[in-house]
């Protein structure tokens, strides 16, 4: 039977198959990044023709303190944003595994990853407005003398962080939970019976056997971290944000489109590119060095 | 003891992500009027709809300001169908063609397959801002700037992602049904049309759900190509209204009816796709 799909010839019928998707891929993504690539070596500003000046970007960059605030700024955002979004999901995952099986609450710690980041950013620019906003209300009821805002320079970054953290925690406890799921019961009952604890069999059955889905969610999660634009752009009400969380993604856009410097943000784009390819091959290498002891 | 701390944890992880959203809804029902002494009300003392009626364009201009609106012409009605229409028409045209192509990689033999897979795959590598700038320019030149196609097109046809997960999952169905199906004379296009799509019910519903989600979440592009009146997708929307709202005291009840509006679409889809949703989040099915 097998000799039968062989000798088919698909050559037609394969080609007719991956036609839109071939259309979709060669215009929208094989093109443009040969020409964002092209666009990076020109000087460009939309209105006139590229104008080829070979490295001068990549050049202007390396003295450009805006460009290397930009991706402090963001490597500061991505360590808070994945520290403690990581460690919160861990802790919620093992919650739910642990005592209950509910979807009603699944469903529930999932709603804020379905909203808009630019509803995300409106809500918590609210909750953090320094006169009216609830959370400062509640840090005064308890005692705490700050005001968080998102125009300090201390806490813009953090702040900013933590309401993504607040998003994406519940969707990424579910994929850790959804790993959990696969470790067999029998290995909690049997050391149940040994007489370990909760934190001893999360430390010794739950963290090892997690570790390569883990590892997946860091790769995924740590990728779309750099990508961070919607909530800076909305809780500066729609304006350039203060220096200390003008991220990457928005130094871009704003080289892009506020000075029509294309050639310019082309370039900061495949410095981007770099960094992110650099972090994902480290990370695909320890993804696999870390295969689970269940295989 | 422990147990208790435990349910006590999870509670305080539930209040904590739902509770904003009550304040969101809360506020959202509170006069503008009334925003200063209610602003630590857990109820507002004179709940209203205003926010709502005036955020949907469905009261006059002079109403909406009296009510602490900015003046300026808002309509949610038209935002939200255009988001609608906008994630709706990518998810189910972009679910359909990655569908065709990844059941071609996976099963069709023909020279060529395997190179072109292993370009688009390295695709998921390029950052969307790369392809972004580039594509901005495209729709410009091609005079698509504040036109729904420029708006959908980029993404109308494939994501990498999609194509590669349906094909992961084409070449788990066991092959068994297709060769019984190839001797008795059924085509390609019959054979995934009439026998793999419906096989594949859950991974395709798995897929469009997602794409729904991220394109109803979609801020730069539309941002960029779609920021006209009529083109203009939700998001957007609450982008501008913000921007005309005063810097000094926004208004925040309209606000705040507006991003209701954002989250109404999606908790439907969560009551009525919640199980399935749920479920679609497991990665370690997904080697």
């Amino acid at each position: 039977m097998q000799a039968v799909l062989r000798k088919r010839d698909d050559r037609v019928a394969g080609w007719l198959f991956l036609l839109p998707v071939l259309v979709g891929f060669l215009i929208f993504y094989a093109y443009p990044t040969v020409r964002g690539v092209w666009y990076s070596f020109t000087d460009y500003s939309l209105l006139n023709d590229p104008a080829y000046v070979g490295a001068d970007n990549y050049r202007e960059l390396v003295g450009d303190g805006q460009f290397w605030n930009a991706l402090k700024v963001t490597a500061y955002y991505v360590v808070v944003n994945i520290g403690s979004q990581t460690l919160l999901a861990l802790g919620l995952a093992a919650l739910m595994h642990r005592l209950t099986r509910s979807v009603v609450l699944r469903a529930a710690l999932l709603v804020p990853w379905l909203v808009p980041n630019v509803t995300i950013g409106l809500l918590w620019a609210w909750l953090l407005d320094p006169d009216l906003g609830f959370v400062n209300h509640l840090l005064g009821v308890v005692g705490v003398d700050t005001t968080l805002s998102f125009n300090s320079p201390t806490w813009a970054m953090p702040l900013v962080a933590l309401v993504n953290s607040w998003a994406y925690t519940g969707y990424t406890a579910l994929l850790l939970y959804a790993g959990m799921l696969q470790i067999p019961q029998g290995l909690y009952e049997s050391a149940s019976i040994d007489g370990a604890g909760e934190v001893r069999m999360f430390r010794s059955i739950t963290l090892p056997l997690l570790r390569p889905i883990i590892a997946l969610v860091l790769v995924v999660s740590l990728i779309g971290s750099f990508q961070i634009f919607d909530t800076v752009a909305v809780v500066y009400g729609g304006k350039a944000p203060i220096p200390e969380a003008r991220v990457i993604y928005y130094y871009i856009f704003q080289q892009a489109f506020t000075y029509f410097h294309m050639g310019y943000a082309a370039a900061v784009a495949m410095v981007l590119v770099l960094v992110l390819g650099v972090l994902t091959a480290v990370q695909m290498r320890m993804l696999r060095a870390s295969r689970s002891d269940l295989g | 003891m422990l147990k208790r701390a435990s349910w006590l944890a999870l509670v305080a992880a539930l209040v904590v992500t739902v509770f904003p959203f009550y304040w969101m809804i809360r506020t959202a029902l509170t006069p503008a009027a009334d925003l200063f002494r209610d602003s630590t009300a857990l109820w507002p003392s004179n709940p209203t709809l205003i926010n709502f009626t005036r955020v949907l364009g469905l009261v006059s201009s002079e109403e909406a300001r009296a009510a602490g609106g900015s003046g300026a012409e808002i309509d949610f009605l038209l935002y939200t169908t255009n988001s609608l229409v906008y994630s709706g028409l990518i998810a189910v045209v972009q679910t359909f063609c990655c569908a065709m192509a990844g059941y071609a990689f996976a099963r069709l033999r023909f020279p060529g397959r395997d190179l072109v897979f292993g370009v688009i795959v390295a695709a998921l590598m390029v950052p969307p801002i790369f392809t972004l700038l580039p594509n901005f320019v495209l729709v410009k030149q091609l005079d698509l700037v504040n036109t729904f196609p420029g708006l959908v097109l980029p993404s109308l046809l494939m994501t990498p992602f999609a194509v590669f997960f349906l094909r992961q999952f084409f070449l788990s169905i066991p092959r068994d049904v297709e060769e019984a199906a190839t001797l008795e004379g059924v085509g390609r296009w019959g054979m995934f049309w009439r026998i793999v799509l419906p096989m594949s019910r859950g991974p395709l519903i798995t897929i469009g759900l997602t794409t729904i989600v991220w394109s109803w979440k979609d801020y730069l592009w539309p941002l960029l190509v779609g920021k006209a009146e009529e083109t203009r997708v939700l998001t957007v929307g609450l982008g501008v209204f913000l921007q005309q709202s005063p810097n000094r005291a926004p208004d925040w009840t309209g606000l705040m009816a507006g991003s209701v509006l954002s989250v109404v679409p999606v908790l439907l889809l969560l009551v009525f796709l919640g199980r399935r949703l749920v479920q679609s989040l497991n990665f370690s099915g997904m080697k």
